[in-house]
């Protein structure tokens, strides 16, 4: 028979012509998904084309985004993903990974589990209902506070934002103005770092403890054994342990950070101005998409905003790369 | 033994149960300071069972309670007053398999217990480790790459890295849940030949499903059977005249 | 071996230090903390939600189209028919080439193709949905216009991964034996693969694309420039419609009382299904 040697070992006898059409045939289908991935990256690129040619690298580090006078650089919507995403993720890993000890470690089963179920809901609350209730919900308590600078009853904070309303207007901030309020919407660059860090948090929780139930129950006991308190077991011994796959599990919610659309779009107000408040609007790479896409008529700006999607594109490879690099890298060899 | 060393861990009617399933059964055992008492028995007869009660591991197992006392010099372990902490500091542990902390150096893993307690002197945890590692056998072997991975090691100088790990805390007794278990001979008759260095220092607890090593190291032998302790006795009187015949049905090969 | 003997150091004094002890308490506090930190946004949003939004979930929410903007009495009959129609679409591309891909990778290891499609699987799974969106764009949009079957094609594509992720995973569980015992009656592979393979993870299979249907009904993104929405009822794929997030995102961001209260009904609607049909999926993967 024609089968080729590297096939399972087969009998002879079983195998078929029928065989190789199912195989071809389940073949032509999985590469689909090959097809799926050139045809991306052969449309964004076809459509980035006019503006990759037209501006060069200078896309990537011009800041001007004008599409009046058809100018476009993506600097600072480029800054604007990196600082939401890192921000995010820096605030969200500690509490995810206390969570993840939480349920791993602390919590008795009739609790773990329930608490697991709400952690994994959490992941599943789709991005427009976190806009949404980010909109309704925080932007306004953001928006009770922020008044406040505006009130003549408070004339410290008035006097402050006067100073830096000043120094805003000659483009300039200084750390203290940096974290005064711009305006009293609530909306801005701080509500999406913040409804960022909630949607991202059970990616990385559920990644870390998946990992920490698979530390080996005797390294938990040798530390145990050494005369250890449960945080010193945790924190010694669990967490080493466990520390490659919860970087890979904090690089792929990096990855959901940096391609998170609508929550942010709906709530960091469209902006590509320089960031002179951290209440400020601004924009991410994604939330630019979102907004800017369907009204953007010109072809340059259509352009520049798939160079946008092409760039992200990339960019979720890198990260899903570095995410795999690292957990082969850090994993702790076997134990003989 | 010309005079008799005095009692330093008395068990006194231990059960052990896993949920209603009674592991152990109403067990009296003592152990006297520097011997080296073997527990052995077909597997499921409960001897790890009863060897992990004596440093409160089931503290850890759902579902599982001591009952019963176990006095560490004359104190109740499972007093509510006892602190495990700090009462597991007093016992070591060796495990079946080899488990170094993987992200950790030799060096770190030996003095890993005496970090927790702020020990921070160079100059100290270097002795400490040296005097542990010495106590271990391994120093030879180690002392040119104290820096590197723990898990670069063979098996069996992991296992007696574990032991260093072990002694470095100066623990009153040593528990061994078969330490050899997954290791080879030459391995397996360098840590049996530790042993008996070993009790000029502490007092050793070691679970072996192997009778051969049993009577090559221990002082006493303790039969267990379906979470019965059968037979309790010098580890001759054991292996050459049981008192029971179940003892002797299984040191002579029959059944186990 | 002699040194086992030399003198020990004193016994070190037994007994935790109370910083130590301190330390564990407060270690253990945080992380309870913590944990309520993490889990308070579910419930904050769903309580919102259920007390904004039950209130709109009238027989006109389910049997009618939004109202024009300023006046009263709407619904979201057309969001409700255009996420089904378009799921269903997207289902029949997520779960052949899904399932075909966790076959592919389970069953032919040592096909030389292998890596390569499981590499970019694990890359289209993290491709941001928006991506997608302009992806089916240009597939389909610039040639024929804002349609049903773009929005289903890119969300079809971010189901897939997702399938092929847990149908690989199951059908690996499925023991050696099982197919050895196939073989040996005779069979050949595919009917093996086929008849017997693919029934024995079938409940593993429907838990993955049950939590991808999940996962891609909430997604607003991708249909922002593809389906695009619709005032209507549409059911033909070749035009706009209308899908439950897309009305979400613009009830949300529109200054009407109306559309907000549309909206936050539609956002309850939708996430009390995406919860049930992910709670069904653990349940059903559980029992197996």
């Amino acid at each position: 028979m024609s089968e080729p040697a590297r096939r399972d070992p087969t009998p002879a006898r079983l195998s078929s012509s029928s065989d190789r059409v199912f195989e071809i045939l389940i073949l032509m289908l999985a590469s689909i998904i090959v097809l799926v991935f050139l045809t991306s990256i052969y449309q964004l690129g076809k459509d980035s084309w006019p503006a990759l040619t037209h501006f060069g690298l200078a896309f990537f580090t011009q800041r001007t985004w004008n599409p009046v006078n058809n100018t476009f650089g993506a600097s600072s919507m480029i800054a604007g993903t990196l600082i939401t995403s890192l921000v995010a993720l820096l605030i969200s890993v500690p509490l995810a990974v206390a969570s993840a000890l939480f349920v791993a470690e602390y919590a008795p089963k009739w609790l773990a589990n329930p608490v697991g179920y709400l952690i994994e809901l959490l992941a599943a609350v789709p991005s427009v209902v976190y806009g949404l209730w980010a909109l309704f919900v925080i932007a306004p308590v953001l928006g009770r506070w922020q008044i406040t600078f505006f009130n003549p009853e408070f004339p410290d904070r008035l006097a402050l934002y006067t100073k830096c309303a000043g120094l805003w207007a000659d483009n300039k901030t200084t750390l203290q103005c940096f974290f005064v309020p711009s305006s009293g919407a609530g909306r801005g660059l701080a509500l999406a770092i913040i409804i960022l860090t909630v949607m991202i948090l059970p990616y990385t929780a559920s990644v870390a403890r998946d990992v920490i139930r698979l530390v080996p129950a005797d390294q938990r006991e040798a530390m145990y054994a050494l005369g250890a308190t449960k945080w010193e077991v945790i924190s010694r011994a669990i967490l080493p342990y466990a520390r490659a796959g919860i970087l890979g599990g904090v690089i792929l919610a990096l990855g959901r950070a940096l391609g998170e659309t609508l929550a942010v779009a709906m709530v960091i107000g469209d902006s590509q101005d320089v960031l002179r408040s951290i209440w400020g609007n601004a924009s991410t790479m994604a939330s630019v998409i979102a907004n800017q896409f369907g009204d953007a008529r010109e072809l340059l700006h259509r352009s520049s905003v798939v160079t946008l999607g092409l760039t992200l594109f990339f960019l979720s490879v890198l990260v899903n790369y570095v995410a795999r690099l690292i957990i082969a890298r850090l994993t702790p060899r076997g134990i003989q | 033994m010309t005079q008799t060393p005095p009692v330093i861990l008395s068990a006194q009617n231990v059960d052990i149960f896993y949920g209603d399933n009674r592991a152990v059964k109403n067990v009296s055992l003592d152990f006297r300071r520097g011997s080296v008492n073997a527990l052995i028995g077909p597997s499921g007869c409960g001897k790890t069972t009863f060897l992990r009660a004596i440093n409160r591991m089931h503290d850890f197992t759902p579902g599982a309670r001591v009952a019963g006392k176990i006095l560490l010099d004359g104190q109740d372990i499972y007093d509510p007053g006892v602190d495990p902490v700090s009462m597991r500091r007093r016992v070591g542990m060796v495990f079946q398999k080899p488990n170094p902390f993987p992200t950790m150096s030799v060096f770190d893993n030996v003095v890993a217990g005496l970090k927790l307690t702020g020990v921070r002197d160079k100059a100290q945890l270097m002795q400490v480790a040296e005097r542990s590692l010495k106590g271990a056998a391994l120093w030879e072997e180690v002392r040119e790459r104290l820096n590197t991975p723990a898990t670069g090691l063979s098996g069996g100088q992991q296992q007696r890295l574990c032991i260093a790990r072990a002694l470095a805390v100066d623990p009153e007794i040593l528990l061994m849940d078969e330490p050899t278990s997954a290791l080879d001979p030459a391995s397996t008759a360098k840590i049996e030949d530790l042993m008996s260095e070993l009790k000029k220092v502490t007092t050793i607890v070691i679970v072996t499903h192997n009778m051969h090593q049993a009577a090559r190291v221990s002082d006493t032998t303790s039969f267990f059977l379906v979470g019965d302790m059968v037979e309790h006795g010098v580890t001759d009187q054991i292996f050459t005249s049981p008192r029971d015949e179940r003892t002797e049905a299984y040191v002579s090969g029959r059944f186990g | 071996m002699t040194s086992a003997a030399t003198p020990t150091t004193a016994r070190a004094p037994a007994g935790l230090s109370p910083a130590r002890r301190f330390q564990n308490t407060v270690m253990g506090g945080l992380i309870l903390l913590a944990t309520l930190i993490v889990v308070a946004p579910l419930i904050l949003i769903f309580f919102y939600l259920l007390k904004e939004g039950i209130g709109a979930m009238n027989l006109n929410f389910f049997t009618r189209v939004p109202a024009p903007e300023g006046e009263t009495g709407g619904g979201l009959l057309n969001a409700i028919a255009g996420s089904v129609e378009m799921l269903l679409m997207a289902s029949v591309i997520g779960v052949l080439v899904g399932v075909a891909g966790g076959i592919f990778l389970s069953e032919y290891p040592r096909h030389p193709l292998m890596p390569t499609i499981r590499m970019l699987s694990d890359v289209l799974a993290g491709i941001p949905a928006i991506v997608m969106g302009l992806v089916a764009y240009g597939l389909i949009v610039l040639k024929f216009g804002f349609s049903g079957f773009a929005g289903a094609l890119a969300l079809g594509f971010l189901m897939i991964p997702i399938v092929v992720r847990t149908s690989e995973e199951v059908l690996k569980l499925v023991p050696l034996s099982v197919r050895e015992a196939g073989l040996a009656l005779g069979l050949p592979k595919w009917l093996v693969t086929l008849r017997i393979v693919l029934p024995a993870a079938a409940g593993g299979i429907i838990t993955g694309v049950m939590l991808a249907l999940a996962r891609v009904a909430g997604e607003a993104a991708p249909l922002l420039f593809t389906a695009f929405g619709n005032p209507g009822v549409n059911l033909d794929p070749r035009g706009p419609m209308s899908a439950l997030p897309l009305e979400i995102y613009r009830g949300a961001t529109s200054a009407y009382d109306e559309n907000q209260r549309l909206a936050k009904a539609g956002a309850l609607l939708l996430i009390t299904l995406i919860f049930v049909t992910s709670l069904l999926a653990r349940r059903f993967s559980r029992r197996r």
